[in-house]
């Protein structure tokens, strides 16, 4: 039933393609998944002097409702496990910013034994946003770079060489 | 007079049109990946524990129930206000008052049956018995 | 009082099961047995002089050669303070529970069996605080090694320092 990556490579598909890229780029709803202190500057993001809510992305408390996960703060071993739960049962098509060093690598925190160094050792991210924290334009300016890779997406338009959005399974 | 009810075709016509476009474009657009992971009941990351449907406290059927009850009266109400001029004009005022004043006074018993029996209350406070 | 002479009126009071009493500033402390430990606390508690309401602080300590537990108590009524210390071997560290006379030493026992591995006899609910409840080993002892793997997640990460000068050591 759906027409994923079916179509071929006409104008009017591939301007169908950049008008749901748009359509999605425009209204990214993201996950408050704040762990440590980059959920600080995560929620001064958010809020009115460096608002990202003018660029459509507004905070959802929950996985379900959201498109965008941006993992702010440590993730240690022990929330990992829910990490990738909650990564999972968010709807498709999902995307995951990792904000601040601790999240993309480990952070201060590489050396300890609860910590697990970086995110994308259980998921798979967009963008990282290095930082400690990053400060509010810095997330900013990553939130636009995920736009930037959002709008290059293929969605009906059949991706040569596989190249395009690859929707994992399980 | 079959021209009036062209408005409210138009519009059930356009309202489920549109709803069915919206369903439609989502079937042939979005992707979709259900995969086991991603079915299971969400519970904030944690895997779910108990039983998905639980018992809930009878008081919300009981204001539910209260609420029907007076909203059909209310319903009733409006006909006879949308008309009441027309019966005043044409001198059969007492008629029309008497008439809408016994059917709400018959549901009033039935409020004060309800409100002496405590069902009004969210928390009903019972005498404790020592 | 004084933090020394609350723990001399310890001393006086039970003897030879104070093993130790020193006067180290800025925090003078007492090493008693392990067997006595509820017993003093329940003394220090209700003796009307001492009145320690507050078991501040509970730790647990690993040196190379024995762990110690040591307990920071306060008085509310009196504002002074003491310090107990105890020690244990480093195999099997168990010594009496806390909680039926200071509640608050519940989590804090709590902490130490799952950073320590020392169990508290007697405690009403002895699981992991901090770590998970699967993970094997106490973390802060010195001879701890990290596991290579927690549920398929790997804990090693390579160095993201790339040097660019190969010239220099």
């Amino acid at each position: 039933m759906p027409l994923l990556n079916t179509l071929p490579d006409y104008v009017l598909t591939t301007k169908t393609d950049e008008l749901l890229n748009w359509m999605r780029k425009s209204s990214i709803w993201y996950m408050l998944f704040g762990l440590a202190c980059c959920a600080i500057e995560l929620m001064h993001t958010g809020g009115p002097r460096a608002d990202i809510d003018r660029f459509g992305a507004t905070p959802r408390a929950s996985a379900r409702q959201s498109d965008l996960m941006i993992v702010a703060g440590t993730l240690t071993l022990k929330m990992a496990l829910r990490t990738r739960l909650l990564y999972d049962q968010m709807p498709d098509p999902k995307y995951v910013i990792s904000m601040g060093s601790c999240a993309s690598c480990g952070g201060l925190f590489q050396l300890a034994y609860s910590v697990c160094d970086g995110v994308d050792k259980i998921l798979p991210v967009d963008v990282y946003v290095p930082g400690c924290p990053p400060r509010p334009e810095a997330l900013t300016e990553g939130l636009l770079k995920l736009q930037e890779k959002i709008m290059t997406e293929r969605w009906l338009v059949r991706a040569p060489n596989g190249n395009g959005k690859q929707i994992e399974a399980a | 007079m079959y021209l009036n009810f062209g408005v409210p075709l138009a519009l059930t016509i356009i309202g489920i049109g549109f709803v069915a476009l919206m369903f439609g474009l989502q079937k042939l657009l979005a992707p979709q990946n259900p995969y086991d992971r991603k079915l299971i009941p969400y519970e904030c990351g944690e895997p779910p524990t108990g039983r998905a449907w639980i018992n809930f406290n009878v008081r919300f059927y009981l204001i539910a129930l209260i609420f029907v009850v007076f909203e059909v009266e209310v319903a009733f109400a409006y006909p006879i206000a949308a008309v009441y001029l027309d019966w005043v004009r044409s001198g059969r005022r007492l008629y029309a008052l008497s008439e809408i004043l016994v059917f709400l006074l018959i549901l009033f018993v039935g409020l004060v049956y309800v409100w002496v029996k405590h069902d009004l209350e969210w928390i009903k406070k019972v005498p404790v018995e020592d | 009082m004084e933090s020394l002479q609350i723990l001399e009126r310890v001393k006086s009071k039970f003897g030879d099961r104070v093993l130790e009493l020193s006067d180290k500033k800025p925090d003078p402390f007492v090493v008693l047995d392990p067997k006595a430990i509820v017993e003093v606390g329940r003394f220090m508690k209700e003796d009307p002089d001492l009145a320690m309401d507050c078991l501040s602080n509970e730790s647990g300590v690993d040196y190379k050669d024995r762990i110690e537990v040591v307990y920071h108590l306060f008085s509310y009524p009196h504002r002074h303070g003491a310090v107990l210390k105890v020690k244990l071997p480093r195999e099997n560290p168990a010594v009496e529970t806390l909680e039926g006379v200071w509640k608050s030493a519940n989590w804090m026992e709590r902490e130490i069996f799952d950073l320590l591995g020392v169990n508290f006899e007697g405690h009403s609910d002895m699981r992991r605080i901090l770590m998970p409840e699967d993970w094997i080993g106490h973390p802060l002892r010195k001879d701890f090694v990290e596991p290579a793997e927690y549920h398929g997640i790997s804990t090693v990460r390579e160095s993201p320092i790339i040097r660019l000068d190969t010239k220099k050591k």
